[in-house]
């Protein structure tokens, strides 16, 4: 298992979760979220290809109402 | 005649450019930007909530991205370290260049962090970015933002949600005299009048939220807000008459009777 900082909380995910599965487990499409893996951002092209690391900080963001 | 707003290369009908935060619901925000004639709205990038996810509705349900530009914000930043890591997320997430870019710098009053501001600014120009800056309103300020690249400046017209309209019309009018790029107000505006000031100064345009979204009906304010954008950018190229400390007869004085 992997343990990670997922939006400010503790969440563990499978060995050799990639982002494109964290966001499947998450429920979340792809479109109108995007990620970032410890401060950096994950463009979408490499959600495939990015592994998650045991001690991640990740966020996932998306857009709401604002001024 | 045609009376275009042009900001890198893209022509805006309307002057007015809406925020899309504060409103009672969905369908209010909806048919408020509708009213407004807006073709700019602004948005902002914030962590989705894990527990809620897939019940609460998408905001960017409501805004067609065929209809308005979706400008997204850097709103509630203080660092310039934060601003370009959510300037980057927000244009992954919406396939956008443009961002509104805000560097906060004091939490009562929101007032910017004029240099963090001028640190990201530097960054996402380089990086590629449509770089909008609120700022304070310093004509010196505004020129380094220019020179760095910003194809529009948005200085403030009071503090951000307060309501207190136009508070320093002189800095203004300094910006767009000396500015070779459209400046835009962003904040401050709390009703229609605010709005028409700030147009007939020479404004370029006026970015609000709070003053449509908080309104007890904010579909007629935006409807308001439209029209005093209109009536005060045509009040701007029509030019005003000097102002006279005594009275000047409209009717001619020749041929009264005796």
């Amino acid at each position: 298992m992997i343990a990670v900082r997922l939006n400010g909380e503790s969440r563990t995910f499978d060995d050799g979760t990639t982002v494109e599965a964290m966001l499947k487990v998450l429920g979340l499409g792809p479109q109108r979220v995007a990620v970032e893996r410890n401060r950096r951002l994950v463009e979408r092209a490499a959600y495939q290809t990015t592994f998650l690391a045991d001690g991640d900080a990740i966020e996932v963001v998306h857009l709401v109402g604002g001024g | 005649m045609t009376d275009s707003l042009e900001i890198a290369g893209r022509g805006f009908r309307s002057r007015l450019f809406l925020g899309t935060g504060k409103y009672p619901s969905f369908d209010v925000m909806k048919q408020a930007l509708e009213r407004s004639g807006t073709e700019v709205v602004t948005v902002a990038v914030r962590r989705v909530n894990l527990d809620d996810r897939g019940r609460g509705e998408s905001l960017l349900d409501h805004v067609d991205p065929s209809r308005y530009l979706i400008l997204p914000n850097t709103a509630g930043c203080y660092t310039a370290d934060e601003a370009v890591r959510t300037a980057r997320l927000a244009r992954e997430a919406l396939g956008t260049e443009w961002i509104k870019l805000e560097v906060i710098g004091d939490r009562r009053t929101l007032f910017p962090d004029n240099e963090a501001l001028l640190e990201a600014a530097r960054t996402l120009v380089s990086e590629g970015f449509v770089v909008l800056p609120y700022m304070g309103d310093d004509p010196v300020l505004a020129r380094k933002l220019e020179d760095l690249g910003c194809p529009a400046v948005m200085p403030l017209a009071a503090p951000i949600g307060s309501g207190l309209g136009i508070r320093n019309p002189h800095n203004l009018r300094i910006i767009i005299e000396t500015a070779k790029v459209p400046v835009i107000v962003d904040a401050g505006v709390g009703t229609a009048s605010d709005a028409a000031v700030a147009m007939e100064i020479g404004c370029h345009g006026v970015l609000m939220n709070t003053g449509v979204a908080e309104a007890k009906d904010p579909i007629l304010m935006a409807d308001a807000m439209r029209l005093a954008v209109e009536a005060g950018r045509k009040a701007f190229l029509a030019g005003r008459i000097p102002k006279k400390s005594h009275a000047a007869a409209s009717s001619p004085l020749d041929g009264r009777i005796e």
